[in-house]
C-alpha cells in the first residue's frame, strides 16, 4: 500500500497546486502555441511581429521594465540582428520621469539615450500594469474541481488568457464613477478599464502576415510569453539533457542494484 | 554505534593508526557507512536519502542565489528578475530552488507517513520521531519565509495572513505579531528578518538531521515487520541485516535517480506548475489578491486553520483555528505515547490498516479543501477532515491497541526476508537430476 502512497504523494503535489489558482475568470480557449509542450520553442518571426505590435500600440501605456533590450538579439528569442537591435533601442521613445528617473541626468538637465544594456522603459503614469511578466502572472486554465489537471495538460494558460482578453471585447460600454468600462468576456468580473487596443489591421507586416485581430493578439501574446520567460528554450534543453542522462544513470544504478542484491536474494545475477 | 553487534573499524596502515589515536574520524565514518541495516527494508525506506539530497541541494542553490538577491522591498522583486534574466544559469538555479522546496515536502510527507504506518515512532525510537517533527516544523518555517523573499503578491499577503495568526492569541497576540514583523505591518523589516532566518534555519536543520541520524543509528532502523534485529550474537545479527554500504547506498541512489528524472522534467518543462501566478506580480500593500492561498505543502494545515468557524466560550474562531493548526502537528508528534498497540508494524494490524488509509485520504482531502475558496461545502469538508485528523491520534490510536487482535508476526527479519525471497528449494541443487539416466 505504501508503495502506491509515494506515487500518490507526488501526484497530489501536482494536483493540489493547480487548485490554488481557482479565481473566477471568463472563458479562455487553448491555443496551439509553438512554445507549448516539453520541446516547444518560440517562433522568432512571431516574436518579431509581436515586438512590432508592442512597440506601435501597447508601449503607449504599458512598460516592460524587467526586460533588458539587448536580449532582443540571440537565439531562443526574437533574434534580431545586432544592428537592428541597436537601431531599435535608439528609436525607442524615452519616458524619462517617474519610474525611469535613472535615465535622466539631473545635473546636466538632459536625457541620456537608451543603450542595449538598459531595460525597456517603464511606464507608470497611466495606471496600466507593466507587461514584463504578465504571461506568467495570469492563469488561463483551472480545475476541474480544483485539481489542476487542465494546467498539467494545457499549460498555465497565461498567453492564452492575454489572447482571450484582446479578442474578448463585446463592444458594450458603461460608465462607473467617471471611468469608462468595457465589457470583456475573458476579464474577471466582465468589465475592464482598458479600451480595446487592437481591432485588426493595426500594424503592417513586411512579410504580409495576416493582421486580423486574432492573429495580432496571438502574436503579441507570444511576444509577452517571451518577455516573461526569455530563457524558455535553454531551460527546456537543459531539462531534456538532465532527464536523459539521469535516466541513463538510473538504469545503470538499477542494474548495479539488481546485481549486488542477487546473492542476498538468492537470484541469478 | 548501533546496539547491533558488528565488525568495527580497525586502523591498518601506520597513518591510519596515527590518525585514529588522535581523532577517530575514519572509524566514525566507517561505522556510519557500514551500519548493519535490516535487509527487508522496502521502497518506503528511500526517503531519508532523498531528504538529505534536498537539504544539500537547497543549501547549495540558495547560497548562490543569495549572491544575486537584494533583500529590500524596493529591489527584491527586481533582483529575482535580474537572476532570471541576467545571471548565468540563474533561471535554472531559481527554478531548482523553487521546485526543490516542493520535492523536499513530497519526500518529508512520504517519510512521515511511512513512519506512521510501520510504527517507526514507537519505543525505542521516540527521540528520532520527536527530532524529526522538529525538523519538519523548521522546514515549514524556512519554506514559509523563503516564499516571502521574492516579494510577489502571494509572498506579501501570505506573510500578512500567517503572521496575523499570532495576532489572534488573546491578550499578548498583537505585541507578538508586531515583534515578529518588526513593525505594525509586513514591510522592509519583515523582509530582512525573514531573509536572515531563511539563511540560518537550514543549518539548524542540518544539525538536527545529524542528531536524527545519530538517534536511529543508536536504536537501529525500524523495518517493515517492526520486528527488531536479533542482537544476541554477531552471527544472528548478520542473518537479519546487510551493511548499509553497498546494499542500501546503491538501492537508495537508484530510487533517487528515478525521482530526479521526474524532478528535472518538472524543472525543465513546467517549472511554474506548482507555483501561483500571482507571485509574478510585485507585492502591493494596497491590493489584496482575490484568493490568498499558501503553497501546496501547507494546504492540509491551512484547511485545518480555516475549519474552525465558530467561537467556543471566550475563545474566538480565529484563535481556535490557530490552536487546531498547531495542535494537528502536536498530536502527530505525540504519536509514540498515544499509540497503545504493542505491535509496531501496520502490516500485522488488520484494523489499524484501514484507519491509517483513511488518515492518508483525509490528508489529501484537507489539501484539496485548503486550496478551495472557503464557500459552499468546503468549510464542512474541512471540519470533518479536521475532526478525523484529531480523532485518529487522540482516540483511534489509543483504542486500537486495546481492541485490535494483531496478526501473527514473523519471529525474525530473516524469516520475513526468506518468505519474500525463498531459498532455492532443495531441488535447485538437484536440477540436473531432471535428466536422469539417459
Amino acid at each position: 500500500m505504501l508503495k502506491k502512497l509515494s506515487l500518490a504523494t507526488l501526484l497530489v503535489a501536482g494536483l493540489a497546486t493547480g487548485a490554488t489558482a481557482a479565481g473566477k475568470g471568463g472563458h479562455v480557449e487553448n491555443i496551439d502555441f509553438s512554445f507549448d509542450g516539453p520541446f516547444g520553442t518560440y517562433d522568432e518571426n512571431q516574436l518579431q511581429r509581436g515586438l512590432k505590435i508592442y512597440t506601435e500600440i501597447c508601449s503607449g501605456c504599458h512598460g516592460l521594465k524587467y526586460v533588458p533590450m539587448r536580449t532582443l538579439t540571440g537565439e531562443g528569442g526574437p533574434n534580431l540582428p545586432d544592428n537592428q537591435m541597436k537601431a531599435y533601442v535608439e528609436q525607442f521613445p524615452v519616458n524619462d520621469e517617474g519610474a525611469n528617473m535613472h535615465l535622466y541626468n539631473a545635473e546636466l538637465d538632459e536625457l541620456r539615450p537608451l543603450v542595449p544594456t538598459d531595460n525597456f522603459p517603464a511606464v507608470d503614469s497611466l495606471g496600466a500594469p507593466d507587461l514584463s511578466l504578465m504571461a506568467k502572472a495570469r492563469a488561463g486554465f483551472h480545475g476541474p474541481y480544483g485539481l489542476g489537471i487542465n494546467q498539467f495538460f494545457k499549460g498555465m494558460g497565461g498567453p492564452e488568457y492575454i489572447t482571450a482578453l484582446l479578442t474578448g471585447y463585446t463592444g458594450e460600454e458603461k460608465e462607473e464613477a467617471g471611468v469608462t468600462l468595457y465589457e470583456n468576456t475573458a476579464f474577471p468580473g466582465g468589465w475592464i478599464s482598458m479600451a480595446p487596443p487592437l481591432w485588426g489591421d493595426d500594424v503592417e507586416f513586411e512579410d504580409g502576415h495576416s493582421t486580423d485581430l486574432h492573429h495580432l493578439s496571438e502574436d503579441v501574446s507570444a511576444f509577452l510569453m517571451w518577455t516573461a520567460e526569455p530563457k524558455l528554450a535553454s531551460r527546456k534543453q537543459a531539462g531534456f539533457i538532465a532527464v536523459f542522462f539521469l535516466g541513463v544513470l538510473t538504469v545503470l544504478l538499477y542494474l548495479t542494484n539488481k546485481r549486488i542484491w542477487a546473492p542476498i536474494k538468492r537470484k541469478e545475477a | 554505534m548501533a546496539g547491533i553487534p558488528h565488525d568495527h573499524y580497525e586502523p591498518n596502515s601506520k597513518a591510519e593508526k596515527w590518525l585514529h589515536k588522535r581523532l577517530p574520524i575514519a572509524g566514525l565514518l566507517y561505522d556510519t557507512l557500514m551500519i548493519p541495516t535490516p535487509k527487508n527494508l522496502n521502497w518506503m525506506w528511500i526517503w531519508g536519502i532523498v531528504l538529505t539530497f534536498c537539504l544539500v541541494m537547497q543549501i547549495v542553490t540558495g547560497i548562490v542565489l543569495v549572491m544575486h538577491y537584494t533583500p529590500h522591498v524596493d529591489n527584491a522583486f527586481a533582483s529575482i528578475e535580474h537572476i532570471m534574466r541576467n545571471v548565468n544559469g540563474g533561471d535554472m538555479l531559481r527554478y531548482l530552488h523553487m521546485n526543490g522546496a516542493s520535492l523536499f515536502f513530497v519526500a518529508v510527507y512520504a517519510h512521515i507517513f511511512r513512519g506512521l504506518y510501520y510504527g517507526s515512532y514507537k519505543a525505542p525510537r521516540e527521540i528520532t520521531w520527536i527530532i524529526g517533527m522538529l525538523i519538519y516544523l523548521l522546514m515549514m518555517g524556512t519554506a514559509f519565509m523563503g516564499y516571502v523573499l521574492p516579494w510577489g503578491q502571494m509572498s506579501f499577503w501570505g506573510a500578512t495572513v500567517i503572521t496575523g495568526l499570532f495576532g489572534a492569541i488573546p491578550g499578548i497576540g498583537e505585541p507578538i505579531q508586531t515583534w515578529l514583523l518588526g513593525g505594525p505591518a509586513v514591510d522592509n523589516a519583515t523582509l530582512n528578518r525573514f531573509f536572515s532566518l531563511h539563511y540560518l534555519l537550514p543549518f539548524v536543520i542540518a544539525g538536527l538531521v545529524a542528531v536524527h541520524i545519530w538517534a536511529f543509528h543508536t536504536t537501529g532502523n525500524n523495518n517493515p515487520t517492526g520486528v527488531e534485529v536479533r542482537r544476541t550474537s554477531k552471527e544472528e545479527a548478520e542473518k537479519d541485516t546487510v551493511p548499509f554500504w553497498p546494499y542500501f547506498v546503491i538501492k537508495d541512489l537508484f530510487a533517487l535517480g528515478l525521482i530526479m528524472v521526474v524532478f528535472f522534467a518538472i524543472v525543465g518543462f513546467m517549472p511554474n506548475y506548482l507555483g501561483h501566478p500571482d507571485n509574478y506580480i510585485e507585492a502591493n500593500a494596497l491590493q489584496t489578491p482575490a484568493h490568498i492561498v499558501p503553497e501546496w505543502y501547507f494546504l492540509p494545515f491551512y484547511a485545518i486553520l480555516r475549519a474552525i468557524t465558530f467561537d467556543i466560550l471566550f475563545l474566538d474562531a480565529k484563535f481556535l483555528g490557530v490552536l487546531a493548526m498547531f495542535g494537528a502537528i502536536a498530536v502527530m508528534a505525540l504519536a509514540p505515547w498515544l499509540d497503545t498497540s504493542s505491535v509496531r508494524s501496520g502490516r500485522y494490524r488488520p484494523m489499524f490498516k484501514w484507519w491509517f488509509l483513511l488518515l492518508v485520504v483525509d490528508f489529501f482531502v484537507l489539501m484539496w479543501a485548503g486550496a478551495m475558496p472557503a464557500e459552499g461545502l468546503v468549510p464542512t469538508i474541512s471540519l470533518i477532515g479536521t475532526v478525523y485528523w484529531f480523532a485518529y491520534f487522540l482516540f483511534i490510536l489509543p483504542l486500537l491497541g486495546v481492541i485490535e487482535k494483531p496478526l501473527p508476526r514473523p519471529a525474525t527479519i530473516e524469516e520475513d526476508f526468506d518468505h519474500h525471497y525463498p531459498a532455492k528449494s532443495k531441488s535447485a541443487g538437484t536440477t540436473p537430476d531432471a535428466t536422469p539416466a539417459e
